[in-house]
């Protein structure tokens, strides 16, 4: 069976699509699924160093692209999971050195070989965007609970039903569940009400998230953080399976529940 | 703010963000802004009333939605045709 093209990718910038791509494909080959994670965000490369693979590259994207290598050869195998696989971008290329219809011809090879194809989109709505999305099966959107993050995933969700791709998923990413507690950050329940999509994860605010990213090794390879947790369980619900969203407020104010009562109009 | 208001939560900054990404939501789809709604309704009132008598002050014009989808909802009262009583 030919593998699945997912596509992470968001309207603002910096809201942890990076992150969720070297992490979902992480959790995803731990559970024995065959990845690929392909860094669609030419000219600023990060994919390579948030998964710690930065010293084995050789050949990327455009050099494929290009001719000037082979598949096999821009592939790079992660050492620690052996299913796991990187394409890095361009360094010193724009976007327009890759087109849709490339990405296209270059999934369609890799599904034949793997079972997921990540592809880390970059920011925007532009040339990098359409890219990423054009060989897309499934998309995934992250944002992080926050006004302008909001609007802008409500935008991208806009644009990719638009381009017959939706409808996407919802990463939720950078949760406080302490703030969402003191009333003083959009829950999840609220971000999903407002985009009207449906919820494919929510990953916590989580200092381990940095701590590993500073050692090049994925999160969701360690067992104690909450924010691997969360994307072990995108991964397995990537697979099909009903696992339950984590319940962070099990606690939640009494106040907030009697405001429900009292038609607070959620 | 009430006692309510704080009782109930609707003063906290949360509640605050998503009423005001509710409407910057409705106007972002449709592509309209807050200020060409009030002309698309002085339009409307003035074509309406070439064909019909209506009370123009209580007229209301809505974007509202249901998923993703955005409707414009429009209530527009008729003026009992005087007419009828001579
Ligand atoms: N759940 C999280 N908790 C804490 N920090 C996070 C979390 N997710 C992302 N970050 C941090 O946010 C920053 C931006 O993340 P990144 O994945 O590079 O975003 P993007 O690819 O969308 O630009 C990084 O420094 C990353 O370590
Ligand atoms: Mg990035």
């Amino acid at each position: 069976m030919p593998g699945t093209v997912l596509t992470i990718t968001s309207g603002k910038g910096g809201v942890g699509k990076t992150t969720a791509t070297a992490n979902i494909a992480a959790a995803l080959a731990k559970l024995g699924q065959k990845v690929v994670c392909l860094d669609a965000d030419i000219g600023l490369r990060n994919l390579d160093l948030v998964l710690g693979l930065e010293n084995r590259i050789v050949y990327d994207l455009v050099d494929v692209v290009e001719g000037r290598c082979r598949l096999r050869q821009a592939l790079i195998r992660d050492k620690r999971l052996p299913n796991l696989f990187l394409i890095p971008a361009a360094q010193t290329r724009d976007k327009t050195a890759v087109s849709p219809t490339d990405m296209v011809h270059l999934c369609n090879e890799l599904k034949q070989e793997f079972d997921w194809i990540l592809i880390d989109s970059p920011a925007g709505i532009e040339r990098g965007f359409r890219n990423a999305i054009a060989p897309a099966d499934q998309v995934v959107v992250v944002t992080n609970p926050e006004v302008s993050a909001v609007r802008d995933a409500d935008r991208i969700i806009g644009l990719i039903e638009a381009e017959e791709k939706g409808p996407a998923r919802l990463l939720l990413n950078r949760l406080n569940p302490q703030m969402v507690r003191n009333g003083d950050m959009l829950d999840a329940d609220d971000v999903l009400e407002l985009l009207a999509i449906d919820l494919l994860g929510v990953v916590p605010e989580d200092e381990a998230v940095v701590v590993s990213t500073n050692r090049g090794m994925p999160v969701a390879l360690d067992e104690k953080s909450r924010a691997g947790q969360a994307f072990r369980n995108v991964a397995r619900r990537l697979l099909g399976e009903d696992v339950p969203f984590m319940d962070w407020d099990s606690e939640s104010g009494f106040l907030q529940r009697l405001g429900r009562l009292f038609g607070r109009g959620d | 703010m009430g006692w309510l208001d704080r009782l109930t939560g609707r003063d906290k900054s949360a509640h605050k963000a998503k009423d005001r990404l509710r409407l910057v939501l409705i106007h972002d789809r449709t592509d309209l802004a807050p200020g060409q709604l009030d002309a698309l309704k002085d339009e409307l009132i003035a074509v309406i009333s070439r064909y019909i008598e209506i009370e123009p002050q209580a007229v209301e014009i809505q974007l509202s939605q249901d998923g993703r989808e955005q409707y414009l909802v429009a209530n527009i009262p008729l003026r009992p045709t005087r007419r009828a009583r001579k």
